[in-house]
């Protein structure tokens, strides 16, 4: 592969560091193979597996712990009380665990079904009732890509509407992923004399409306700056957050170029009967005081087959959504047929969002 | 065996010499401890509510907290300009002065860390960034380069003044061949420190203001003329209270040091100020929104001019030879320079990076009540470790704790 075949800018230092792969969607025949190689990803991926094992031997050193711990705690409280049931121990025992386990990213598939299971179960022991959850991983031979029509959009925010909806965000922090920004005719993309927090009717006399959201850059900056890799890169392009890893530095958010970050600067709140109860686990689950979340392209939705809510919910079609990879998909046609660019290409962030107009 | 014995009778001696004090001392240590106090109840409010209890939000989303970290990496840092000279370059003027100044570089490490753990969501998952049991995304994340040298820094400003307390405690004098290696390094390290503080935001593509080639070299110049400065204004004080002898000589020597800096510093400033308004582009509206306001938003406009009129007159008055002479002067351009490089190198560097978003959003950034009397209560927990810190050290130094025999 030569230089000119490289995905986004980097300089050639003669060692094969980041031999990325020939642009996707680009138009050109043979492109779009990203998943037949060994990417250097799931080469550096063996050296976290290194870490992971470190840390899975201290995860059943602390299991162990704990599981002696609850024992103990366990006879004592049965002795002295007869209120505490089973459920207590139980409880007890899910929060120690989930105190304590390790990255998501770093899992095996049957760790993630274990913690995914524990949600599930604490949940039920909380609330009462049930939910389901997703630890599904990235399936092959998939890239999620994304289009925006700037032509087609009205600006109704239906999206954004159904996103906050479906995504379980916070409610009185009024978190929203989208931004739509409605921008002047005649002044091109201006967006500082955009307005990205109307209140009036749509659409506006002599206005156009354009979207933002996580981008999922292919070379996205925020991964680089995380700590902790509590945030990455997913096989089929999607960058998501472990939640239960996350520190909360918000060193992220100051690398995003295209503010698709959110923190959760208090506890969310979600009302009971709103909370969407077909979850995955990077996805929609609830979320806790003091971590990062971001627009997953709805995993729990994608990875199922379908398409996130913002695309069913617009009246418009403005959005498109498919696998970069399936030469017959929309997203595919779009990218083939029309003039697409995309925002502050500049930075070498490849993001997976284009933009076009009829 | 009997370096332990040493060792327990120096931390008692060491807390015998902490605990009394003359009226003004305890008066010192009570207003502090009652500081501190107010900052750890604003902290339980934090802790309790998250931190929307702050100013922050996801537009501005870093605060006071990054920025007094930031500056206090810059006073940690200044501790060099006060090692090389005795320990490398032999110039046993800065001798006296180099203890004081490796003390306030311990105080402000100290701070910094607590600033960055006060500014964290989950400060309770913070085992997460701990090698081994949690994942350290190093080389990648520049965060992760910062724990390493802050906490290799704070180790090695410990250790060296440990070691020569010690055996000066014990009667016996410092052997070099053991501290020199040190000394020498730290040195190093602390170029280190400031420059990787730096790279945290020179990094960051996304930010135009802060991505900027200058920002690590302004980083030191203002850092090597702000930290001697408060190192100045310590020694000043404690001369006058202590019976720690420091000779005039020092302090000329000291204030040469931040004279310099300070001129270098504003050099640089001009570099900057030129390249973002000779021709401004898309990128140079952080700047403007600092120095100018932007859509009448202008929160920063007041800090950032008294900053620059205080470090020009600083700088002008400790140019020439007669004026930084004179002491009164000399203490008058440290004060103001120091809180100058607070400012510029503070909120005025962090806020700004935020403003305008990256979509062109302006919203601005007020700190909360909440988060100023952290602020404090974490610059009172700084002079408390330093004043018992200094405390120890002079007694040691002036040969009135000596261990019993």
């Amino acid at each position: 592969m030569e230089n000119t075949e490289k995905k986004w800018f980097s300089l050639n230092l003669g060692n094969k560091k980041k031999q990325a792969e020939s642009s996707c969607g680009c138009g050109k025949s043979g492109g779009c193979n990203s998943q037949d190689k060994t990417t250097p990803q799931e080469e550096e991926k063996d050296g976290f597996q290194q870490v992971f094992e470190v840390s899975m031997d201290r995860r059943t050193a602390f299991k162990k712990l704990a599981a002696s711990l609850m024992i103990g705690a366990g006879a004592v409280t049965t002795s002295c009380s007869l209120i505490t049931g089973d459920d207590e121990k139980e409880k007890a025992q899910i929060d120690w665990e989930e105190q304590f386990k390790g990255n998501y990213k770093l899992m095996s598939d049957e760790e993630k079904k274990a913690t995914v299971d524990r949600l599930v179960r604490s949940y039920q022991l909380r609330t009462g009732k049930t939910l389901s959850m997703s630890s599904q991983n990235a399936d092959e031979n998939v890239l999620f890509g994304y289009a925006f029509n700037i032509s087609k959009c009205q600006g109704y925010m239906d999206c954004v509407t159904a996103c906050v909806e479906e995504n379980n965000q916070d409610r009185s922090s009024q978190m929203q992923y989208i931004r739509i920004h409605e921008m002047k005719d005649g002044k091109g993309l201006n967006f500082n004399e955009a307005d990205d927090n109307y209140y009036h009717e749509v659409p506006a006399e002599g206005h156009f409306y354009l979207g933002t959201q996580c981008f999922h850059c292919d070379n996205p900056p925020c991964v680089d700056v995380c700590p902790v890799q509590a945030t990455w890169r997913e096989d089929d392009g999607l960058v998501v957050v472990d939640y239960d890893w996350c520190v909360g530095c918000r060193y992220c958010m100051a690398a995003c170029p295209y503010d698709g970050r959110r923190f959760n600067w208090s506890k969310p709140e979600v009302p009971e009967e709103e909370i969407n109860k077909n979850q995955h686990y990077l996805g929609n689950r609830m979320r806790k005081k003091g971590v990062m979340e971001k627009c997953t392209f709805c995993v729990q939705r994608s990875r199922a087959g379908k398409n996130p809510a913002c695309v069913e919910a617009c009246p418009t079609g403005a959005r498109i959504f498919g696998n970069l990879l399936d030469p017959n998909s929309t997203i595919r046609w779009v990218l083939e047929n029309k003039k697409v660019f995309r925002l502050k290409e500049d930075l070498g962030t490849e993001p997976k969002f284009w933009y076009f107009m009829d | 065996m009997r370096r332990l014995k040493v060792f327990i009778s120096l931390v008692r001696d060491s807390l015998d010499t902490i605990t009394h004090g003359s009226r003004k001392y305890h008066l010192w240590m009570a207003f502090l401890t009652l500081v501190m106090l107010i900052g750890m109840y604003c902290y339980s409010i934090q802790l309790e509510e998250g931190l929307s209890v702050t100013g922050m939000t996801d537009r501005v989303s870093w605060g006071l907290y990054i920025s007094n970290f930031t500056f206090l990496v810059g006073v940690a840092a200044a501790a060099v300009m006060l090692v090389m000279p005795t320990y490398v370059l032999k110039d046993i003027n800065f001798k006296q002065a180099v203890l004081i100044g490796e003390g306030l570089a311990v105080a402000a490490l100290i701070m910094c860390l607590v600033f960055v753990v006060a500014d964290m969501g989950g400060p309770s998952v913070l085992w997460h960034m701990i090698p081994g049991i949690g994942v350290f995304n190093f080389p990648s994340s520049m965060l992760t380069w910062d724990v390493i040298v802050l906490n290799g820094y704070l180790f090695l400003n410990i250790s060296i003044p440990f070691y020569i307390l010690f055996r000066h405690y014990q009667g016996k004098d410092a052997n070099p061949r053991v501290y020199i290696p040190g000394a020498l390094l730290s040195v190093f390290w602390a170029v280190g420190i400031h420059l990787v503080t730096a790279f945290l935001y020179q990094g960051l593509q996304a930010r135009p203001f802060w991505n900027n080639a200058l920002l690590g070299p302004r980083f030191l110049a203002s850092a090597f003329a702000a930290g001697p400065a408060l190192i100045i204004v310590v020694l000043a004080i404690i001369r006058t209270y202590t019976a720690f002898k420091i000779e005039d000589k020092t302090i000329k020597k000291i204030a040469m040091v931040v004279t310099v800096a300070a001129q270098i510093n504003l050099i640089m400033l001009i570099s900057e100020l030129f390249k973002e308004f000779y021709a401004p582009t898309h990128h140079s509206e952080s700047a403007y929104y600092l120095f100018f306001g932007l859509d009448g938003k202008n929160a920063l406009l007041p800090w950032i001019w008294a900053a620059i009129s205080l470090n020009v007159l600083a700088t002008v008055l400790l140019t020439f030879h007669k004026l930084r002479n004179n002491f009164k002067v000399l203490f008058f351009s440290c004060v103001i320079l120091f809180i100058a490089i607070w400012i510029e190198k503070g909120f005025g560097l962090i806020v700004p990076g935020f403003i305008p978003g990256p979509y062109g959003k302006i919203a601005e950034y007020t700190p909360t009540g909440i988060e100023i009397g952290v602020t404090i209560g974490i610059w009172a927990l700084g002079a408390f470790v330093f004043t018992i810190l200094a405390k120890v050290a002079i007694k040691i130094e002036t040969g009135r704790l000596r261990m019993k025999r």
